[in-house]
């Protein structure tokens, strides 16, 4: 062999040396598991059950910005396929346990979503998500900071109407402000290229300029009526109708999102609808909308609060971890 | 020129931005849970050397760049221009103006060999190499044995650029300096 291609030999070699190993450090995958058990005590020591729902399911949830892994089940092995989706969140299957009459439940799992890959996303990764009836946002942002107060050992969360924090970071009405005065902030403080929908605009100041600003732990809430995904539209402080959801962030980073659940069957089928409209205006493919869902609405789902944590993030907090990987045993890249 | 992605992105890769061409330094996901994906993108216009942040919706392209670094011997200057030549053998000459040689003008040498960055074929920036040496014509005269160090003094290259330099350094001795920083670093 000449020269060149030993070298070459030995530097492809190095380099899958190092893939084979993980991108955690084993001392952060014991933090890690350390977590993990005091979630589970958490809930258990609050009566809350454990539940297992499927990670392959025939519907997608109908998110317009996210974007399921489809696999194809093949009856025999070589029959014709049909497409199942990996979950994107346990949302759906344990609004029908909800709805079946469990009470309150929590699950841990694995969920997957298609594309979204850089220092904080893994396509692959842990959320933590829990439900619980008689509770309203409020009370469940309550367990929430509970619950994150223990792990990271930190203050309770402040509590800052979504509205109020543009206000206050930005300088923004978001009630009265136009669609052009949105995309000119966002074009002159973000250098935004392209264009966007006015809810775009909004996550665009959101994600670039607020977000990484709540460094210490904070629960946004009465998101705008148009960002409702799967919770009530409820009359809000300032007399403006908004979204009963809330969102967690510490360390300048999106940390949990969580509802007071919408349980009227006919006004989820119809935001079912208009995200397919908007997945469709955003040239994104149509999916199999959930059925089970809505009649498991329509069966009658408690008056309850649900919330989703990313789990991964939140080891990242309490390790002082730079990048999701340094947290996870296999990152995405040599999983 | 191929459109590129934001997926495509890469350090490195050449895209035509407000009608300049850029060069893509770093590009980070961001995505809220529920919105919206972007891609918040460092980028450097080559024309200007100015880096700035920029932020596109995830999906969304731009067009490539006819962005080529060439290997230029520099030839000469005629007051208004700064000719290069193509070492590849194509003996293939350029013109380039001040606002493409711009800094690089301090350290220019005939028969050094350069990295002339070119445009739809129009140089629009020229890149020294990391040391080059050049002859002192203007500094105080040395200090006998003193190569100590401690003590610095202005020097004054062939090219007009001002380097500071140890006391001993005299008129007529060729020193290496790091093009980078503008720092002396040796006698060559």
């Amino acid at each position: 062999m000449e020269t060149g291609a030993w070298l070459r030999f030995f530097l492809i070699g190095g380099r899958i040396m190092r893939h084979w190993q993980p991108s955690a450090s084993i001392e952060a995958l014991r933090g890690r598991a350390k977590i993990i058990e005091q979630i589970r005590y958490f809930f258990s020591s609050r009566g809350v059950l454990e539940v297992d729902t499927p990670a392959l399911s025939l519907a997608a949830v109908s998110d317009p910005h996210i974007t399921p892994f489809a696999a194809a089940f093949v009856p025999d092995g070589s029959g014709e396929p049909s497409w199942r989706y990996l979950h994107t969140s346990p949302e759906y299957p344990m609004k029908r346990l909800l709805a079946a009459g469990s009470g309150a439940i929590w699950q841990l799992c694995k969920v997957f979503r298609n594309g979204e890959s850089g220092g904080r996303h893994n396509p692959e990764f842990s959320m933590l998500e829990w439900y619980r009836p008689g509770f309203d946002h409020h009370r469940l942002m309550d367990e929430v900071s509970d619950l994150v107060g223990q792990v990271l050992r930190c203050a309770p969360a402040r509590r800052i109407a979504y509205a109020a924090l543009f206000e206050e970071v930005l300088g923004l009405d978001i009630h009265t402000c136009g669609d052009d005065q949105l995309a000119e902030e966002g074009r002159k403080r973000c250098g935004f290229v392209g264009s966007l929908e006015r809810d775009g605009w909004l996550e665009l100041l959101f994600s670039h300029c607020i977000e990484p600003g709540l460094h210490e732990p904070t629960l946004v809430y009465a998101f705008p009526a148009s960002q409702a995904a799967l919770a009530q539209v409820v009359e809000g402080d300032d007399r403006v109708a908004s979204a009963a959801r809330f969102e967690l962030f510490i360390g300048g980073m999106e940390l949990a999102n969580g509802y007071f659940e919408l349980t009227d069957a006919n006004e989820q089928a119809r935001r079912f609808s208009a995200d397919q409209e908007q997945r469709q205006r955003l040239g994104r493919s149509a999916l199999p909308v959930d059925e089970l869902l809505v009649q498991a609405l329509q069966a009658g789902l408690p008056s309850c609060a649900g919330v989703a944590l990313g789990v991964d993030r939140l080891v990242m907090l309490a390790l002082g971890a730079e990048r999701i990987e340094e947290v996870i045993a296999f990152g995405f890249d040599r999983a | 020129m191929a459109n590129y992605s934001t997926n495509e992105f890469k350090p490195g890769l050449k895209v035509m931005l407000d009608g300049d061409p850029c060069a893509i330094l770093e590009n980070e996901y961001v995505k809220p849970g529920k919105g919206q994906a972007f891609n918040r993108v460092k980028v450097r216009n080559l024309k200007t050397g100015r880096v700035n942040e920029r932020t596109f919706k995830s999906g969304d392209s731009l067009e490539g760049a006819d962005v080529m670094d060439r290997d230029m011997e520099y030839l000469y200057a005629d007051g208004e221009f700064w000719h290069f030549m193509a070492t590849d053998g194509s003996f293939e000459q350029v013109a380039a103006d001040e606002k493409a040689v711009s800094d690089a003008s301090n350290w220019l040498k005939e028969q050094v060999v350069y990295q002339v960055t070119l445009f739809n074929g129009a140089p629009i920036a020229v890149t020294a190499p990391n040391f080059v040496e050049l002859e002192v014509v203007e500094t105080d005269p040395g200090v006998r044995g003193d190569t100590s160090g401690g003590g610095t003094k202005p020097a004054k290259l062939m090219t007009g650029a001002v380097v500071k330099v140890p006391l001993f350094i005299n008129v007529g001795d060729v020193l290496k300096v790091d093009t980078r920083s503008g720092d002396y670093v040796g006698r060559a």
